[in-house]
């Protein structure tokens, strides 16, 4: 009893001294905040994660940056707790606080989103990956994406890459979302070379989004493929895709990234070595877009702004220059889904 | 012993605990160049407007409720010296049945959410009682065995889920079931502001908040004061003597399970019943694993559930005003940690402080104990309200 009540005058006496050392470093941090110098008071409200995902998040938080530097202001990050049951929570203190317009990250924020968004009815929201058109909420915008769009291009160019004929694919979750992934990715590769062997495998059901920041599961489905006779492997996993960049380095294949230009994103020569090229999901454009459109009045709310193929919003990166080769062919089928001479799926 | 004494060996440990925890919490927020007051002041601050103050007690309200229930289901267990960590797969099984069975029927109110309740009772109850078969005929640990069923409900749920129970549009980004019919629903109990002269936000407080006293009420007299709860306490504190007095064990490992599962299946029902209507894929989980630090917080005990259910809720929401005012979040994840290494720490150090004033005590009365062991057997059932 008397060791415990020393152990807790001891650590109390330190948590004063500690406390003492940073009221400075506490209030400067508030006070940073709250030194605004520009227009838009941005609140932006993650999906689960946060920032530091390489991929979608931090897309997210490019094209807020990009914004301020453009037009001024600052922005209020917020990150739901670990089961996001808090969603509703993260847009209400948003609201609250006043920001003006409020950007959600994914699609999981569209109930959130149905309940808070009337009850600020003059705070303008967009939300990423879902669409509001017939949901009657005028004060939301929704920007979308055509990922199949994108991933058809993927599956091009991993099937002309391939060198056994044997390609891959590892999602996160199996949820309607990512298998718009796969299916544009499967009309790509069978499009460039028909009868391809393409392996698909989910981290997670739907359900369990443990899948997207999951990488070593993403490393030992991967691992199957490559152990498969698979040598080109893409990944629409999120934070797992990690894993399946290890996996290719590991077994000398190749991998394709997701959402961001993954070979800048990645950090490690080694890792950076295999990642083929990423399929973008240019985020950071729509919400910078977005927020240009704001700064000047012209949202209206109410409606989808749909970016693919045509709109630059989806495509493929080059750098590392390792799928400079088929660009011509790339180019064509790009020009062909503008046309819509081809028509890609969305559901495999 | 008086009432005073059991009420403050009772509140001992979790008091440790949770000053531990802070203690701690505060040294990490120093070592991390934050001050520990400041995040305080954040965290106790809960909105500027009546309204804003109002719908952040509504939200601790709201997210309190599932932890209670989940704790409940885990501290049911707790008492026999079972285990049940599956109370995530009994939830989310209980939820999904429940979801679509409710939306399929139409019924009178009462009648119709009535059905619900006992579908999500019976079928969380079914998922624990394959766990309570395997230990009393094949002797298969009920850790290993709930664990390993929480991951087949969760894919079996995803498969309902896109398969057979699928009630959303095709293509729509989220699968949900259909959604239940307004006779289903349980209304919100705003109505208490405005009786009380308090601002009525929007949010509303869930109903399934009576009927969850109603639960709470039931497993504490059922534990405290009938002869099954008192042979369920008899056979976790000492199986064997529990068994010399009459007690079949595996009956009653078969019960309590039973029991346990029945109450994990009400888990999901506050957000199915009040604000979802829906069972879908991104319909909250990991609520079970969170009823066992609920369930250590509190003892074991009703009451002490829902104080922790509620302090785990209110540092949840701490979580976004932290964000917003600049600080790390991540100090309520340190909380909750170490709160639920504290209480193990606490437990046993309460447990050994207790123990040795009964013995002093015994040895005052009636000279040296006979038998030490028998003392330190005899003390907890007791005084404690709820050793694990």
């Amino acid at each position: 009893m008397k060791a415990a009540a020393l152990l807790l005058a001891g650590s109390m006496a330190l948590a004063a001294c500690a406390s003492d050392e940073d009221t400075g470093s506490g209030s400067g941090g508030s006070g940073e905040s709250s030194a605004a110098g520009g227009d838009l008071q941005i609140g932006l409200a993650y999906d689960t994660g946060g920032r530091g995902d390489k991929s979608f998040n931090d897309s997210a938080y490019a094209g807020v940056e990009a914004a301020i530097k453009d037009l001024g202001g600052e922005v209020t990050e917020l990150t739901p707790n670990a089961d996001a049951s808090n969603r509703v929570d993260l847009l209400t203190q948003l609201a609250d606080d006043g920001k003006n317009p409020v950007l959600a990250v994914g699609f999981a924020f569209a109930d959130a989103l149905a309940e808070v968004a009337p009850q600020y009815p003059d705070t303008q929201f967009a939300v990423v990956d879902s669409s509001v058109e017939g949901t009657g909420l005028d004060n939301v915008t929704g920007l979308l994406f055509a990922a199949n769009e994108g991933s058809f291009l993927g599956g091009v160019a991993a099937a002309l890459k391939s060198e056994s004929g044997h390609i891959g694919f590892v999602g996160g979750v199996e949820s309607p979302l990512i298998q718009e992934f796969e299916a544009g990715y499967v009309a790509g590769a069978q499009a460039a070379k028909p009868g391809i062997v393409i392996d698909r495998q989910y981290i997670s059901p739907n359900g369990d989004f443990s899948g997207f920041s999951d990488p070593a599961k993403g490393k030992i489905l991967a691992q199957g493929m490559f152990q498969g006779g698979a040598d080109i492997v893409y990944h629409a996993a999120g934070g797992s895709g990690q894993g399946v960049f290890e996996a290719a380095s590991e077994a000398g294949g190749r991998a394709i990234g997701v959402d961001s230009d993954q070979y800048e994103t990645v950090g490690d020569p080694a890792l950076q070595a295999v990642i083929m090229t990423s399929v973008l999901k240019r985020v950071d454009n729509a919400i910078q877009a977005y927020l240009t459109d704001y700064s000047e009045g012209s949202i209206s709310g109410g409606t989808d702004e749909v970016n693919d193929l045509a709109s630059g919003g989806v495509g493929l990166s080059t750098s590392g220059g390792q799928i400079d080769d088929i660009k011509t062919q790339i180019d064509d089928y790009t020009q062909k889904i503008i046309s819509g001479d081809i028509e890609v799926p969305t559901t495999p | 012993m008086t009432l005073v004494r059991r009420v403050g060996t009772l509140l001992l440990a979790p008091a440790l605990a949770v000053a531990i925890a802070v203690v701690i919490s505060a040294v990490v927020m120093g070592l991390l160049g934050v001050s520990p007051v400041q995040v305080l002041k954040v965290m106790v601050d809960l909105g500027d407007t009546p309204s804003q103050q109002i719908t952040a007690v509504v939200a601790i309200l709201n997210r309190a409720l599932p932890l209670f229930l989940a704790g409940l289901a885990v501290a049911i267990g707790f008492r026999m010296s079972l285990f049940n960590i599956g109370v995530e797969g009994q939830y989310r099984m209980a939820t999904i049945m429940a979801a679509t069975i409710g939306a399929a029927v139409a019924l009178p109110a009462p009648l119709h959410i009535a059905l619900i309740i006992v579908v999500a009772m019976a079928v969380g109850a079914i998922w624990a009682g394959i766990v309570a078969v395997l230990k009393v005929t094949r002797g298969v640990s009920e850790v290993i065995s709930s664990i390993m069923l929480n991951f087949i409900a969760l894919g079996l749920a995803s498969y309902l889920l896109t398969g057979p129970f699928r009630g959303s549009p095709e293509g729509a980004s989220i699968v949900s079931t259909a959604q239940i019919p307004e006779s289903g629903r349980l209304g919100g109990l705003n109505g208490v502001f405005d009786v009380l002269g308090l601002a009525n936000p929007p949010r509303q407080l869930y109903g399934f908040l009576l009927i969850a006293v109603v639960v709470g009420v039931v497993i504490w007299v059922l534990l405290q004061r009938t002869r099954f709860g008192f042979d369920l306490r008899a056979t976790g504190l000492s199986p064997s003597a529990a068994s010399a007095s009459g007690v079949d064990a595996r009956r009653m490992v078969v019960k309590t399970m039973l029991l346990s599962g029945a109450v994990a299946g009400l888990v999901g029902l506050p957000d199915l019943l009040g604000r979802t209507y829906e069972y879908s894929s991104d319909f909250t989980s990991g609520l079970g694993f969170l009823g066992i630090a609920v369930a250590l917080l509190g003892r074991n005990n009703p009451g002490g559930i829902a104080l922790a259910a509620i302090l785990y809720a209110f540092l949840d929401r701490a979580s976004v005003p932290l964000q917003s005012a600049s600080l790390p979040s991540s100090v309520v994840t340190i909380i909750q940690g170490t709160i639920v290494l504290a209480v193990v720490v606490a437990n046993e150090i309460a447990g050994r402080i207790t123990r040795r004033a009964a013995e002093r005590a015994s040895r005052q009365s009636s000279g040296p104990p006979p038998d030490d062991s028998m003392t330190t057997r005899q003390v907890p059932g007791v005084v404690s309200e709820g050793t694990p």
